[in-house]
């Protein structure tokens, strides 16, 4: 009652306040430290809506540094990124997480962050690190987009699930497959340059006509794709979805162990581990924080150990540092990809806008 | 020439206008333009020759052609599928009309990732008809149109049937003496009498549907496209802001158009008709005619509306065990939500509570000093036409909020309210800010007629009798206006508790609103996260309805409503 | 107490009042008389204070009024069609004034008791506004504008919805509270019935000034002007010259009262001036018509080649309609009026 009462008055003397204060038209140049500005000891992660961190890892962050987190979910990933490219020099926040291959030549043109070496970076593979000359972003996670099978369906009709982008093009395979648009979704670009890695520049546009012959269903986002229309996931069972394959991630199969009751011994969904593009995703200091110090030990945290560890079941990823171990559900209902498809950032920011726009002529028109 | 006293009553009008339109132009106008103005420019000069360039795209003029037709459909649709509903409500009584009128206006505040679920549910895959008949709606355009249907149905039977209710029957049954017959009666004085209200009612749906957005993004697939759609896709994930802005103006003309035309109806409207208390006009449905009518209406709300609804409720106790209440209870626990969430998603509940009473205080206060300002009179009759026409202006001006898109909004306030002392964009307060926008134009509505009803004299008679224009107003006004103030008050809540567009788009503190956390909980893989969106939609279906069946026993009797 | 100085105010081009002066002294009753249109509800809400002045002042027991809110001036004003609050009883209603000025909750309660006796409504505090007949629902609206002793009390139109006989009671009965109370009044009314029975002073008012100021008396007795003498119901009115002690008008020669001033001018011929006989005697006529107004009749004469003529007789001595009879004209009832600003 009374947090009610005090929220509504702090509402209204908000809304006054601000109001008679624009009136005024006083608000000038002037540059006073903000209320949470400068030596402040809240430092401000913007990221995407997925983002999320358990309670007691981030109270370990204030104990070790002093500083608290405030997240900001800002959208989904594209969106959350163009937020912060709309608001370059005044940043809503310290920290972006969000980018991956797919967008961070955008960033980096944009000249969104502050180059900084977060400790702890030595225990990430070469391989994964993003910008890894100059250290605009810090690699957090990694994650990998594959084609998942409803394991009953495939059981029920002897049928081998795909296990390569060929296989998709398979009639054996006719009208069983639902893919994201990737003009409006990141699984469904995510799909299309694994797609791209595979065939080269000038061969996925025949793949995709042989996909498109073998009845492939383009869906908007992959809510629909997943909770509809895919008949291995809870939601897609309860909608009778019937396409058993669907572009998710490779940690979709934990997920349905993980949120189902009872917790059944096999997961119900498997992944076609040849399908898979693996994304890595980055954060960065954001030019122009509040809370540079606060950003950059928040950097150093997102690496380490403890923020690794928990990070998988938060956010169905997996940790980029080698000495985070994975959680046993992951090793125990996930598969390994040994083989993912990648692509360089470089080469994604060249081709985009143009694979997209041939690949929905190519499959939506 | 006029006198200090009358300038003195200027004065008053502006100091209650004062705080509206700052509201206004620091949380609609500014951010609006800065990012329009941000889209329109390059380096500094404006480019407006790409308007023309942008509106004459095959692509541009394939989603204005789409957004323009589908509205004109569901708008047609609408009419003809809620006009015999407004009837029924208006002239039948039967059991159980109160909770069905309440029942019925349910969806207009329901977000629509809700809806959209649930005509995913109905008309999609495994629904109800493709069990039937094997009939699958979605991703068709009518999916799209009963969607618009469902949301829109109140709006026609609350406007249309509010004032129905309210014509004298007996002015028909004097044509029927004189030799009418009954079709010719009605054509000759209902139709006339109804046809102000009627079209009121056409121009809102249309103004709703056309700006429709996710309706179309959920169930339109990716073949579909309306103005609103495009502008967030511009914006928000192509970052195209030139384009983007040459949207938004093209829907910003479009919209200001239709609510010009909507403020010529509602003053054509005013004009003096017959009214009596709707009690006298509603009697038993009698005759095979009647009975089959009703029958009719009855079974056009129970599939339209009540499915829906149902089927969500249905989804929300269909647990892996069978029917229980799993996902309810696992809403309780931050563990069965797995990383999905902090906090319990039923705290999201509690969030959206405490968002949706700050919405509505702000809203409150913005609208009723708005609605009290637009009602002064005019302290001298030599008074000014000019000002009438100001106060109209401003009363339209109020509306626009309802047709820009949220997009648009939420990143205007990005880049607006960067900067101390309106540094809000990290603060809890913009999401009430933002969802109160969107609450102030049902607040004004809704007390605009009450307080325009309002005898001045009474007002002058507390003066004369010592009360001070406050006291006078708390004396005479307040007790007249309660009901019509607590009607509003429950409507901005109800919105603010469904508002979704403007919440998403601003980045917001880890404390989601009800939904949000219904679409984050279907942005999951998992049987308990799509359980557990079914369950906190079914939770804010309850809550909306309870809130407007408690509004129905307020609303006064002889207002005749328009939302 | 109240007294307008040149009290002006305009609606556009138009002055609702043009320099008005006006006096109303203590425990005087002053009835505004006038046609609709004529300013005299602007006059009364002018010294509310609800409506501002464009020019002259206002003074209540000495002070200018200029810049003291309606709440602060002290008056009473009763509104046309009574103005109740609905959602009050009528307790509520009478008790308002009483609560705004900071009276004692009991005090309140003796006081709505007492003026409700007073308006003849004993014990009627605890009924809905909305149950009352129209005479009852104008006996609460003075009494709630007596509540709070205003300095000055104002009326308008106070009996206006009323029918006739509950008019001429009510009439007489608020003459004698008002001069029970002592209370100071300035009523506006179009009736002059109304206005003579309750005024000790009569105004009338002629588009936003006034045309003549007397006692009930003197303005019966002696219109100012042909606008008063028409306005009060005369409609013997012609242009004539007056010579020594006769009058020159279509009628032929009538006498007027001596001492009148001489030349042209109107000329009112009261009815009761008109005296009736036999066809050969004065100005010949046919009766017209005959209307019949209790212990009188008005008698419609058409004179040949001449105006209408209105006499007046008694029930006894009217004639039949159609009859031709002379008429004669008696001095004490002709009045010569002045001539009308405007003509």
């Amino acid at each position: 009652m009374s947090t009610t009462k005090k929220i509504t008055l702090t509402a209204l003397a908000a809304a006054l306040g601000a109001s008679t204060l624009a009136a005024c038209g006083g608000s000038s140049g002037d540059d006073s430290a903000g209320a949470d500005g400068g030596g402040s000891k809240t430092v401000t992660l913007v990221s995407h809506d997925s983002f999320n961190a358990s309670p007691a890892v981030l109270k370990e962050f204030t104990k070790q540094t002093g500083y608290t987190v405030k997240v900001l979910k800002s959208g989904d990933a594209v969106e959350a990124l163009n937020k912060e490219i709309l608001t370059k020099g005044s940043p809503q926040g310290d920290v972006f997480f969000g980018v991956d291959n797919t967008t961070l030549s955008r960033a980096l043109d944009n000249d969104l962050f502050t180059p900084y070496e977060a400790k702890g970076l030595e225990r990430v593979p070469e391989a994964v690190r993003l910008d890894k000359d100059e250290h605009r972003v810090t690699p957090i996670d990694s994650g990998d987009i594959c084609v998942n099978y409803d394991k009953k369906y495939f059981a029920d009709r002897k049928l081998a699930p795909p296990q390569s982008f060929d296989d998709l093009a398979e009639p054996a395979y006719r009208n069983l497959l639902v893919v994201e648009n990737a003009e409006r979704s990141s699984p469904g670009l995510g799909f299309l340059l694994g797609t791209a890695a595979a065939y080269g520049d000038g061969g996925w546009q025949d793949y995709w006509k042989k996909l498109r012959a073998n009845g492939v269903k383009v869906v908007d986002s992959w809510e629909i794709a997943y909770n509809q229309e895919f008949s291995g996931s809870a939601g897609g069972r309860a909608a009778k979805g019937d396409r058993p394959l669907v572009v998710s991630y490779a940690s979709s199969p934990p997920v349905e162990v993980l949120y189902a009751k009872p917790q059944p011994k096999v997961a119900p969904t498997g992944v076609s581990t040849g399908t898979c593009f693996r994304q890595t995703e980055a954060a960065g200091l954001l030019k122009g924080a509040r809370n540079e110090a606060g950003g950059k030990a928040l950097l150093d945290f997102l690496i380490s150990r403890k923020f690794q560890e928990d990070m998988p079941l938060n956010m169905f990823v997996n940790p980029v540092a080698e000495d985070a171990k994975l959680p046993p559900l992951f090793t125990e209902f996930g598969e390994v990809i040994a083989e993912p498809r990648t692509m360089a950032p470089e080469k994604i920011a060249e081709n985009r806008d143009q694979w997209i726009q041939s690949w929905s002529s190519l499959v939506l028109k | 020439m006029r006198g200090p006293a009358s300038r003195r009553g200027s004065a008053v009008r502006f100091a209650l206008m004062a705080l509206p339109v700052a509201f206004f132009a620091l949380f609609f106008a500014y951010p609006v333009a800065s990012i329009v103005g941000r889209g329109l420019r390059v380096g500094d000069s404006w480019q407006l020759g790409g308007i023309a360039e942008v509106v004459g795209r095959p692509d541009i003029l394939q989603v204005l052609w789409f957004t323009l037709w589908q509205a004109l459909a569901s708008t047609g649709l609408t009419l003809l599928i809620a006009l015999p509903g407004a009837y029924v409500f208006a002239r039948y009584d039967f059991p159980g009309k109160q909770v069905l009128r309440a029942v019925v206006t349910v969806p207009f505040v329901l977000p629509t990732v809700v809806v959209g679920t649930a005509f995913l549910a109905l008309l999609g895959r495994g629904g109800l008809l493709d069990d039937l008949w094997g009939v699958r709606l979605d991703t068709t355009v009518w999916a799209i149109l009963l969607a618009h249907v469902f949301f829109n149905y109140a709006v026609v039977v609350r406007t249309v049937g509010g004032l129905w209710s309210q014509l004298d029957p007996r002015q028909e049954e004097a044509a029927r003496v004189l030799g009418a017959g009954r079709f010719t009666a009605w054509r000759r004085v209902t139709l006339p009498a109804l046809t102000p209200a009627v079209a009121a009612a056409a121009l809102m749906v249309f103004l709703f549907t056309f700006t429709s957005f996710g309706v179309v993004q959920i169930l339109g697939g990716p073949a579909y496209s309306t103005l609103e759609v495009e502008i967030y896709r511009q914006t928000a994930q192509v970052l195209d802001l030139s384009t983007a802005a040459v949207l938004t103006l093209v829907q910003f003309a479009a919209v200001g158009a239709i609510l010009a035309v909507h403020a010529w109806t509602v003053r054509r409207r005013e004009s003096a008709l017959r009214l009596v208390d709707p009690a006298h006009t509603a009697h038993r449905p009698s005759g095979a005619g009647q009975w089959a009518l009703l029958g009719a209406v009855l079974a056009t709300v129970v599939l339209l509306i009540v499915a829906p609804l149902a089927v969500l409720i249905e989804r929300s106790v269909d647990g892996p065990g069978g029917y229980g209440l799993t996902f309810y209870e696992a809403l309780q626990s931050a563990e069965a939500s797995g990383g999905t969430f902090l906090v319990p998603p039923v705290e999201a509940v509690w969030n959206s509570l405490q968002y949706a009473f700050a919405a509505t205080a702000i809203a409150l206060v913005i609208g009723g000093l708005a609605a009290a300002a637009l009602t002064l009179p005019r302290t001298s009759s030599g008074g000014a036409p000019r000002a009438g026409r100001l106060v109209r202006g401003f009363d339209a001006l109020l509306m626009l909020p309802l047709g820009v898109s949220a997009v648009t909004v939420g990143f205007g306030f990005l880049i607006t309210l960067d900067e101390p002392p309106l540094e809000l964009r990290t603060s809890w307060i913009l999401v009430p800010l933002a969802q109160a926008l969107v609450g102030v134009p049902f607040v004004v509505r809704t007390m605009l007629p009450v307080l325009r009803a309002v005898d001045e004299r009474l007002r002058e008679a507390a003066a004369v009798l010592g009360a001070s224009p406050l006291r006078a107003w708390r004396e005479v006004d307040l007790p007249l206006v309660r009901r019509a103030l607590l009607v509003a008050a429950g409507f901005a809540f109800a919105v603010s508790l469904g508002e979704f567009g403007a919440t998403v788009f601003i980045a917001r503190p880890d404390n989601p609103t009800l939904p949000v956390a219904v679409a984050r909980l279907l942005g999951r893989p998992g049987e308990l996260n799509y359980g557990q969106a079914m369950a906190l939609s079914t939770i804010l279906m309850l809550v909306c309805a309870a809130a407007l069946l408690l509004l129905d026993r307020l609303r006064p009797d002889r207002s005749a409503g328009e939302f | 107490m109240l007294a307008l100085e040149n009290a002006t105010v305009r609606f556009g081009r138009r002055a609702a009042l043009d320099a008005v002066d006006l006096e109303v002294a203590d425990h005087e009753i002053v009835c505004v008389l006038g046609p609709s249109g004529s300013g005299k509800s602007t006059l009364l809400r002018a010294v509310a204070g609800l409506q501002p002045l464009d020019g002259g002042r206002v003074l209540l027991g000495g002070a200018d009024q200029a810049g003291v809110p309606v709440h602060r001036r002290g008056v009473g004003l009763m509104f046309q069609d009574h103005q109740l609050f609905p959602q009050r009883d009528v307790g509520g209603n009478v008790a308002f004034g009483l609560r705004m000025h900071g009276v004692p909750k009991g005090e309140q309660r003796s006081r709505v008791e007492e003026l409700l006796e007073l308006v003849g409504l004993p014990g009627a505090a605890r009924r809905a506004v909305g149950a009352l007949s129209g005479g009852e629902q104008q006996r609460v609206a003075l009494a709630r504008a007596l509540a709070p002793s205003p300095r000055l009390l104002m009326l308008d139109e106070p009996l206006g919805q009323l029918d006739r006989t509950l008019r001429e009671r009510l009439v007489v009965e608020l003459r004698a509270v008002f001069r029970r109370l002592g209370t100071t009044v300035l009523a506006v009314t179009h009736d002059q019935g109304e206005a003579f029975a309750l005024a000790d002073r009569v105004v009338v008012m002629r588009d936003g000034g006034v045309a003549q100021s007397g006692t009930p008396r003197d303005v019966w007795q002696r219109p100012a002007s042909e606008f008063v003498a028409r306005f009060l119901g005369f409609a013997n009115v012609v242009p004539a010259t007056v010579t020594g002690g006769t009058a020159d008008t279509p009628w032929g020669g009538v006498p007027v009262p001596a001492g009148s001033p001489q030349g042209a001018c109107r000329l009112l011929v009261r009815p009761s001036a008109v005296r009736l006989g036999p066809r050969d005697v004065g100005l010949p006529c046919v009766v017209e018509s005959l209307t019949f107004r209790g212990h009188h009749v008005a008698v419609r004469l058409r004179p040949d080649g001449a105006p209408p003529l209105e006499a007046e007789c008694g029930l006894r001595d009217a004639p039949e309609a159609g009859a031709e009879v002379g008429a004669a004209f008696a001095a004490e009832d002709v009045v010569v009026l002045r001539p009308d600003a405007g003509d």
